[in-house]
């Protein structure tokens, strides 16, 4: 393990954006995001980023093509966002679980190209948490937030910053930074999380195998009721990753992008034939039916939240998924 | 560089058959000339025109064609309008194939079938059938019961009357909704039709159409006591990205683009009523 006194984070920073782009949370509680570093630009004090950290793999926008049409005929021109290496510092242990999810969507056959070349460019730090909020839950879906996964696992302590490198990408970054010493890491404390309100959150009801129960639960209509459709709580969300494909007219040629898209929007699935998903009421359920039940039927039980409590902050009707675990989670009891 | 399937490969539209008012058959090659990809009868494809968007169709020319693919498409917004504006010598993009196709090669085999279709519904019905016309001694009986509109409406009409219905073995059904004078053939819908005929139910019955039909075909099947394990049936569900991640056409945990389109009617009953 290696270590470095906190006193010295700024020289750090610059040591590491020397070689390749750095991104530390900054900013302000609830507007706190992944930034570019640059000289004087400080971490954060908010626990989180408000906008998760898969916008570095997952971007909002992101060309896909461009197409040359010259009368009848049509050329495409591969012309990507570029994918440079990069260090992403901070990323907490929800954040970083949130990326094995997004990698089973995206790194399946045929694999999506696009965030694969994100994925191998990019190098995870992940920074411990000692201090959680009232809405975290990952300890409540397997997380360990003492000791985030990630390429290199950072923690603060005792004024100075350990770091342990996890994979060969991690060590590769360590062994570069030569103002780095080695160091143990004293022992955490856990007990605050043993006291977080929502450690005892309980899933059970969840999960493949009943679905057609969940799907029909009667309390989806008064947990929708007042659901604005705003899309707020997907776009928040690090393991939401619905998008849209769509095509730009630049006068001299077509961009053909992608870009984020909500399940929670009507048009998201409406169709001349008709719309499958007519209410909020269906469009709220595919939401939660998609974290809870259909993407563990897909993925051997793994759920699709990773309790970073954003959704529970930002919805402006304050519904959110542990209202609805909860909710369900009661009716199933026998 | 490993391809990107979001790209996709440019196209020649090498001709452009009208079939009713408002559907019309394009026949596609690559730029050399040649078929663009192989499939499964019932899969898709994405067409695209840049500029104007991309829509998924079913691949109507079935596998046993070597030389091109065929798609038949239907008038109804802005792809399907500037596709029906278009002159043979066009390039448009394609990408696919997508979706799991029909079981022709496995649970079909040695089955006696019935395909019932109405209106653009026979598309991904009539690449199974000229696969089973090819592979003839492979499969059992084959009934066909197809129905439209009027007599203008029913897609590949040459084509049935040619083929279809000059061959040994295979017995041709049409019907359309209303008498008109051109028409000696049965009137009436479709699923009442299926019905008159009575096919025995140890028959195979694969069935694609507008959702009514589906739904009153089906009522009758069942009143006839067809079981759930013996029909088909292909679904649809807007669309964008084919590969089962744009999260726009799950039905519970089966993307249609993926997964489907073509469901057993005992597969779709263990799914969540969303389509
Ligand atoms: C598995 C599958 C197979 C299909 N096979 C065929 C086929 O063989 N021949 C054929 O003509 N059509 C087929 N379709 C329907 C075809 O995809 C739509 O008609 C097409 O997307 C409309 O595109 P557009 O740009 O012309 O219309 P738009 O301008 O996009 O929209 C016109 C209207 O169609 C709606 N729409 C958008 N996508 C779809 C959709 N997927 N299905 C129905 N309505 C939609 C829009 O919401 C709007 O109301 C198939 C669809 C699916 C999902
Ligand atoms: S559903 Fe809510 S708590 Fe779970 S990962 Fe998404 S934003 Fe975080
Ligand atoms: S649950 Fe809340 S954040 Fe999500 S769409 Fe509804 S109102 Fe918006
Ligand atoms: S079309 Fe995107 S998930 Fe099926």
């Amino acid at each position: 393990m290696k270590k470095l006194p906190l006193s010295q984070l700024d020289a750090l920073f610059a040591a590491i954006a020397e070689k390749r782009r750095l991104y530390i949370p900054a900013g302000e509680a609830g507007t706190a995001s992944f930034t570019p570093w640059r000289e004087g630009l400080k971490l954060t004090d908010a626990l989180n980023t408000a906008r998760s950290a898969k916008d570095l793999f997952f971007p909002q926008v992101e060309n896909l093509a461009d197409f040359k049409v010259t009368g009848k005929q049509i050329q495409v021109i591969e012309n990507r966002d570029p994918a440079e290496p990069f260090v992403l510092f901070g990323v907490r242990a929800c954040d970083c679980r949130s990326f094995d999810i997004l990698d089973k969507v995206f790194l399946c056959d045929p694999v999506d190209t696009y965030y694969q070349a994100r994925r191998e460019q990019g190098t995870v730090v992940t920074l411990a948490c000692t201090e959680p909020e009232e809405t975290c839950f990952c300890t409540a879906l397997g997380i360990d937030p003492t000791d985030p996964a990630g390429d290199v696992t950072a923690w603060m302590a005792e004024g100075f910053l350990y770091l342990r490198a996890n994979t060969a990408r991690g060590e590769e970054l360590l062994s570069s930074l030569p103002l780095l010493e080695e160091g143990e890491k004293p022992e955490q404390d856990r007990s605050v999380f043993e006291k977080l309100p929502l450690r005892d959150l309980d899933w059970s009801a969840f999960g493949g195998e009943r679905m057609m129960e969940r799907f029909n639960a009667p309390q989806w209509a008064s947990l929708a009721e007042s659901c604005l459709g705003c899309g707020t709580c997907t776009f928040v969300c690090p393991t939401c990753q619905c998008y849209d494909i769509k095509d730009f007219n630049t006068g001299g040629g077509v961009k053909r992008y992608r870009c984020w898209d909500s399940c929670m929007y009507s048009d998201f699935t409406l169709m001349s034939a008709g719309q499958p998903r007519p209410t909020q009421l269906e469009r709220f359920r595919q939401r939660f039916m998609h974290k809870l039940v259909y993407y563990p039927a897909n993925h051997e039980g793994e759920f699709g939240c990773v309790g970073c409590g954003r959704c529970l902050q930002k919805c402006p009707i304050s519904m959110n998924i542990v209202k609805v675990a909860r909710a369900l989670g009661e009716e199933a009891k026998p | 560089m490993r391809r990107e399937a979001l790209i996709p490969q440019v196209v020649q539209v090498t001709d452009i058959r009208r079939d009713t008012p408002d559907v019309k058959t394009f026949r596609v090659v690559d730029l050399d000339g040649r078929k663009p990809f192989l499939h499964i009868p019932g899969q898709c494809a994405m067409l695209s025109m840049p500029g104007v968007g991309e829509a998924l169709f079913s691949i109507t020319s079935s596998p046993t064609n070597e030389d091109y693919l065929e798609f038949s498409i239907k008038k109804c917004g802005c792809v399907t309008d500037w596709l029906h504006a278009i002159e043979p010598g066009q390039q448009v993009t394609l990408r696919g194939p997508y979706g799991n196709g029909f079981p022709v090669d496995t649970d079909f085999a040695g089955k006696d079938l019935v395909f019932v279709a109405g209106g653009i519904g026979l598309a991904p019905l009539r690449s199974v059938i000229n696969y089973v016309r090819c592979y003839r001694d492979r499969y059992g009986t084959v009934d066909i019961v197809y129905g439209s509109r009027s007599k203008a409406d029913l897609v590949d009409y040459q084509e049935i009357l040619d083929e279809w219905c000059s061959e040994p073995g295979i017995s041709v059904h049409l019907t359309i909704d209303n008498p008109q004078p051109d028409w000696d053939g049965h009137v009436g819908f479709v699923p009442n039709f299926v019905k008159e005929l009575g096919f025995d139910t140890g028959k195979t019955v694969v069935m694609c159409g507008p959702p009514i039909m589906i739904k009153f075909t089906l009522a009758g099947l069942m009143e006839q006591g067809f079981p759930r394990d013996q029909i088909y049936t292909t679904l649809e569900l807007r669309m964008k990205c084919g590969l089962g991640r744009c999260g726009r056409c799950n039905i519970g945990d089966k993307y249609v683009c993926k997964d489907g389109p073509v469901f057993r009617l005992d597969q779709l009953d263990q799914l969540p009523d969303e389509y």
